[in-house]
């Protein structure tokens, strides 16, 4: 290193300190965009805290810091998912049949927010929401719409649903069975992450306690009923989309999964019994070099994790699967064709970051639900991106990059002096619980919205280049049908009038009892949902047993 | 109207959706810039909200949408204002994910302003100052 210290220091001399003179730089202080300091220049001499063997390895092996698998997109691509999802289960039906025609691979669901919270469309509190961010599930007879001509055993679905993640894969399981497809042959994930919900997106339902129970419900129901299902998916996405900085959505993706594995513990599981069963989803944001190191870091602080705290024996419990999306947040409103250039910038992220499913934005989303013409260039962006750029050839190219190293250690640093910090608080339900987490995110949505306003953070169009009378094209964006809802009410009252109501009650009295009696409510749930028992009506026997959560005022 | 020494601003979400970045950032700057800051949280009904309102004597109600549902709950939102006759005094200004073509509906239901998506904080914050003072100070 002698050597190189020396050049470097000539090199500044006779060369960099001239140039400086005469031309400044930009700047005085380059960050990431999470405000890590960049330096001018990174050399060997950054790595030579780094073993190769040890801490970048090879995809594949411990620590994964360069992939989960040994050949990476040299043997499969990632699957190309959509988020899609809107208006009825007919309206979502026919745009997951046009996806997969046009070569997705796996479903991803949107569900509208009565769904997500549990109420029904003819409920008061739905009115205004049915079908608007995603598709109304009022029972199984719309799950059956939606699934209709998609053969379970050929897909995977993964379902952005939390609070009631587990009525909705009791659904699951029933259109399985009624395609002849066992529940073990059923491939997909159920979001069941709830503390973001607590921490970030807000859609929970019930007090933490009983929804870690439904959360744990799951993970111990599907170890032994559907073990090719991913039970969570933990998300740092909707932590990042909430103002976190990169490093805090790493880290308290992390701390929650330890939650998830610590109560999973408690029930009696193995580590090695569930933790391959385990996925993960961060988001695609601003800074390429950040991103792409932020989810290799993911991977060698996940596997260490696994290893060091857990004592984890089998490999695949070490595997930092993930999805990764469009951060939302990154899309600009004006001049909104300028987003499908972020998008292609995302998905470059994506594949850059070795994700096994990537979700790609619309250019149109910054305002409103993608179009049909819109989610499909989403879809091709990710298309182009792998087949025609090169980027698929060779695994984890972005390694060795003095920059990218350097970089992925230190935010493996930063977030591993979280989870100590976390560990202290008494582990994440607890930091939540104190308000620590949401004061940490606020503080960092505060400076980079202050870096935005002060014209510090360039956003193109919003606060430079600055179009005043551009035009929004706002003519393309996607409207709702005006009379989805009443049709949607129309539909759950003619179920209502069909099903046998006395079938239902029985169902949701053994619920209430399973409740009581602490049980794991899968069963009780799958036996529930097919007598076509509505989620409202199921979550009301929850709610009634388990009270609400009531949202936090700290700003 | 008696004299009081702060601005009273009220935020929250009225509605199913849980974004609550905007409403943050918004409560936030406006606090730090001296005005008195109630935030209610998010997944409020138009009644509570209202109530709130009226009890705590507030003078501009911030509401902030990211899930479409504006043209839906504004209407119900003005009218329960104007019918326990807090509508003049209460200004309520709107902001989000709308669209720019959805603004003169809002404005014809008697919201006083609407920003939109990319609009600075200090100016959100200005024109609350302005437009109290050009109520309070004449």
């Amino acid at each position: 290193m002698d050597k190189l210290t020396q050049a470097m220091q000539q090199w500044q001399e006779s060369i960099l300190d001239k140039q400086l003179q005469h031309a400044p730089e930009l700047s005085d202080h380059f960050t990431t965009e999470s405000g890590i300091p960049v330096k001018r220049l990174y050399t060997p001499a950054d790595l030579a805290a780094t073993d190769y063997v040890t801490d970048i390895g090879f995809p594949g092996a411990y620590p994964y810091t360069r992939g989960v698998y040994p050949t990476m997109y040299r043997g499969r691509h990632w699957t190309m998912r959509i988020y899609a999802g809107f208006g009825s289960a007919e309206d979502t039906n026919q745009r997951f049949r046009y996806l997969l025609d046009q070569g997705m691979r796996g479903l991803s669901i949107a569900f509208d927010l009565p769904t997500q919270l549990g109420y029904d469309s003819d409920d008061p509190l739905a009115e205004g929401s049915i079908g608007r961010v995603g598709v109304a599930v009022d029972s199984l007879a719309d799950m059956e719409v939606i699934f209709k001509g998609i053969p379970l055993d050929q897909v995977s679905t993964s379902m952005t649903i939390n609070g009631p993640a587990t009525i909705l894969l009791a659904m699951y399981i029933a259109i399985g069975e009624q395609q002849g497809v066992p529940a073990n042959k059923l491939t997909g994930t159920t979001q069941n992450d709830i503390l973001k919900e607590f921490i970030a997106r807000g859609t929970y339902i019930f007090p933490p306690e009983p929804s870690m129970k439904l959360v744990m419900d799951i993970v111990e129901y599907c170890f032994r009923q559907v073990p090719k299902w991913n039970t969570l998916s933990i998300t740092g996405y909707h932590i990042r989309e909430a103002g976190a900085d990169a490093v805090q959505e790493l880290a308290f993706t992390i701390a929650d999964a330890i939650a998830y594995i610590d109560a999973a513990l408690a029930r009696g599981l193995d580590v090695d019994d569930f933790a391959s069963r385990l996925s993960y989803s961060l988001g695609c944001h601003r800074d390429l070099f950040e991103e792409v190191a932020k989810f290799r870091a993911a991977r060698r602080l996940f596997a260490r994790v696994m290893k060091e705290r857990f004592q984890a024996k089998n490999p695949q419990s070490y595997l930092f699967r993930t999805f990764s999306g469009s951060c939302g947040s990154t899309l600009v409103s004006q001049q909104p064709l300028n987003n499908t250039v972020r998008i292609a910038m995302h998905t470059l992220m994506g594949i850059l970051g070795g994700h096994q499913a990537i979700h790609t934005a619309s250019w149109d989303e910054g305002h409103a639900l993608p179009t049909e013409d819109s989610s499909r260039l989403a879809l091709r962006t990710q298309q182009i991106l792998a087949h025609e750029a090169g980027l698929c050839n060779t695994i984890d190219p972005l390694a060795g990059s003095y920059y990218v190293e350097s970089l992925t250690s230190e935010i493996e640093k930063r977030a591993a002096e979280y989870l100590e910090k976390i560990d202290r608080l008494g582990g994440m339900a607890q930091a939540i619980a104190s308000g620590y987490i949401s004061e940490e995110i606020q503080a960092a949505s505060i400076r980079l919205q202050e870096s935005i306003d002060s014209g510090d953070k360039v956003i193109v169009g919003l606060n430079r280049y600055v179009e005043e009378e551009a035009d929004l094209m706002e003519e393309k964006f996607f409207a709702l049908d005006p009379e989805l809802e009443h049709r949607q009410r129309e539909r759950l009252a003619s179920l209502r009038s069909r099903r046998n109501n006395s079938e239902v009650q029985i169902a949701l009295t053994e619920l209430a009892t399973a409740i009581d009696a602490d049980q794991n409510l899968m069963p009780i749930l799958i036996k529930t949902v097919k007598t076509y028992a509505t989620i409202g009506e199921i979550c009301a026997v929850m709610r009634a047993k388990w009270g609400e959560h009531q949202a936090s005022r700290y700003f | 109207m008696t004299e009081k020494n702060k601005i009273k601003v009220l935020i929250t979400k009225i509605g199913l959706d849980g974004h609550d970045r905007g409403a943050k950032l918004v409560a936030h700057a406006l606090r730090a810039s001296g005005m008195e800051v109630i935030y209610l949280g998010h997944r409020q009904t138009v009644d509570a909200v209202v109530n709130h309102a009226i009890q705590d004597d507030i003078d501009y109600l911030g509401i902030s949408f990211l899930a479409g549902d504006h043209l839906h709950v504004v209407p119900k939102l003005m009218k329960s204002l104007a019918e326990k006759g807090a509508a003049d005094h209460i200004k309520v200004i709107i902001g989000g994910i709308i669209l720019k073509s959805h603004i003169p509906d809002l404005l014809a239901l008697g919201v006083h302003r609407v920003f939109l998506p990319g609009t600075p904080l200090a100016e959100i914050e200005k024109f609350i100052k302005q437009d109290y003072g050009t109520n309070h100070l004449r």
